[in-house]
């Protein structure tokens, strides 16, 4: 237990890298995802076959092979970003295909008569997508997205394999350093996890209710 | 072409409009996938050199290794995790408190710690008793391999445990009432009446789940176990030919999970027009969303 209050501040430091990592992953991960839904559902076959191409792609590929090809194939391309980055572009590439499949059930699930109104009125397809569809179509997938967003934080910690200092890799660090405190440093770090999945289920369910419109 | 509710079936000027759009929107996204195809052809990434050890046969050979490795990761994990987490649904499905909230807190426990840390957790706790358990029996590599499967089971036993409990809620409550009224104790319910109409259900949730395991075993490369993408490194490090192997693996990896993908998309077509699509759904819901 010593061990866990002694190193505080490298755990600490730690978990601020990997809410760092999800912070802005899922921010990434939200516009790109939303984009691709779009174009999922839009008029345009060009744009519908890229987004399932995408989808289909980004979903089917182990996230440890998508950090490997852009903290390993990036710098190939000649394209110099630090690990920070590339992590986080890693992550939102392929949380941006979850998000997508959600925001599409999402989009789907909206009343045919609200679009059929909204097209009755004039407006064109961006503006029934933008006015109409997504708003109410965020709303339906709050739970799901809220498992996704799980998910991405969770995920984050596969950037500890390619030298990201973040909450795992020091629970590495330290049940090397401390091999006889294996226990209570596992059981912190997966504590702190812990809690971070709990604020962010609370967080959805908060917006849930705040955002909940009565039929 | 199927019309969709979000706009309106394009008269003769919207088909018009969508055709240039659908150009446009084609000539942007064959411009930025000429642009990377360009950048690594500049680098010479397409020379035959960089491609050349792939046509080897040691290379080969190391490769369909390392593909086996992965497979067997991926098996031993998704068995493994098919009975832990029947253990688990049983437990968490039980009328008894003591059983029922051990089963709750270590099903949510294990949901909620990333799989990566269960790894370092088996990994640098006891590698070495894995390693002394594999020379027993005779396997050379379960000093990774262990704890690799061990964590996936652990984590995948516990999303199980919730599809197979999603599964059994979602068989028709009638079912389960006349199993009672004929006189069936819970046991005999369970399984009799329940699990064999629950595991259909299940089917495809359970194949979608292992999609998931496949994909995770690529952890392994993070703990040193030889599987393909770690084979694939000490490839492009030997012969300084990054892209092209990543490519290689890429499309390995890809496959491998989209065929498994397909089948759990027909499966579940299949399992919603035989037993209702909000059944498969509800288990479906379960699927760790990664």
């Amino acid at each position: 237990m010593s061990v866990l209050l002694d190193n505080l501040d490298v755990l600490l430091a730690g978990f601020r890298l990997t809410v760092a990592l999800a912070a802005v992953s899922a921010v990434g991960a939200l516009l790109l995802g939303t984009l691709i839904a779009a174009m999922r559902v839009s008029p345009v076959p060009a744009l519908r076959a890229a987004g399932g191409t995408y989808v289909n792609l980004a979903r089917n590929t182990p996230l440890t092979l998508m950090f490997a090809i852009f903290v390993f194939g990036l710098p190939e391309l000649g394209i110099q970003a630090s690990f920070f980055v590339r992590a986080v572009l890693a992550l939102t590439v392929y949380t941006a295909a979850f998000v997508a499949e959600s925001v599409r059930s999402g989009i789907n699930a909206v009343q045919a008569g609200q679009v059929e109104a909204a097209r009755a009125v004039g407006m064109t397809f961006g503006q029934t997508l933008r006015l109409v569809v997504l708003p109410q179509a965020f709303r339906s997938v709050l739970p799901p997205l809220a498992s996704v967003f799980i998910a991405l934080t969770k995920n984050t910690s596969v950037a500890a394999g390619f030298g990201i200092t973040e909450a795992v890799f020091r629970m590495g660090g330290l049940s090397r350093d401390f091999p006889t405190a294996l226990f209570p440093v596992f059981l912190g770090v997966a504590f702190g996890f812990i809690i971070l999945v709990a604020v962010i289920a609370l967080f959805f369910r908060f917006l849930e209710t705040r955002l909940a419109v009565v039929r | 072409m199927s019309t969709s509710v979000l706009y309106d079936v394009p008269g003769p000027k919207a088909r018009r409009r969508q055709r240039t759009g659908s150009i446009v929107g084609g000539i942007v996204l064959a411009a930025l996938l000429a642009l990377v195809v360009w950048r690594l052809a500049s680098q010479g990434n397409f020379s035959a050199s960089k491609w050349e050890p792939f046509t080897r046969s040691t290379i080969i050979g190391a490769l369909a290794e390392a593909l086996l490795a992965t497979l067997q990761a991926a098996v031993l994990a998704i068995v493994l995790a098919l009975v832990w987490g029947a253990l688990l649904a049983v437990g968490r499905l039980s009328d008894r408190p003591w059983i029922r909230i051990p089963a709750i807190l270590i099903i949510e426990f294990f949901r909620a710690t990333p799989v990566l840390l269960l790894i370092f957790f088996l990994f640098f706790g006891f590698s070495s008793q894995f390693d002394d358990f594999g020379s027993i029996i005779g396997l050379d590599n379960l000093g990774t391999l262990g704890p690799l499967v061990i964590a996936l089971m652990l984590y995948n036993g516990s999303v199980l445990a919730e599809i197979f409990r999603a599964g059994i809620n979602a068989v028709p409550r009638g079912q389960a009432e006349a199993a009672y009224t004929i006189g069936l104790r819970k046991s005999q319910v369970m399984r009799i009446v329940l699990i064999p109409q629950a595991a259909r259900i299940m089917l495809p949730a359970i194949v979608s789940q292992s999609v998931v395991a496949l994909k995770d075993t690529a952890l392994g490369f993070i703990i040193g176990y030889t599987e393909l993408l770690r084979t694939g490194r000490s490839v492009f490090l030997n012969f300084n030919n990054i892209i092209p192997t990543v490519i290689v693996v890429a499309v390995i990896y890809i496959s491998m999970c989209m065929l498994l993908s397909r089948l759990a998309h027909w499966l579940e077509g299949r399992q919603a027009r035989a037993y209702g699509r909000e059944a498969v759904e509800a288990a479906e819901s379960a699927v760790a969303n990664q």
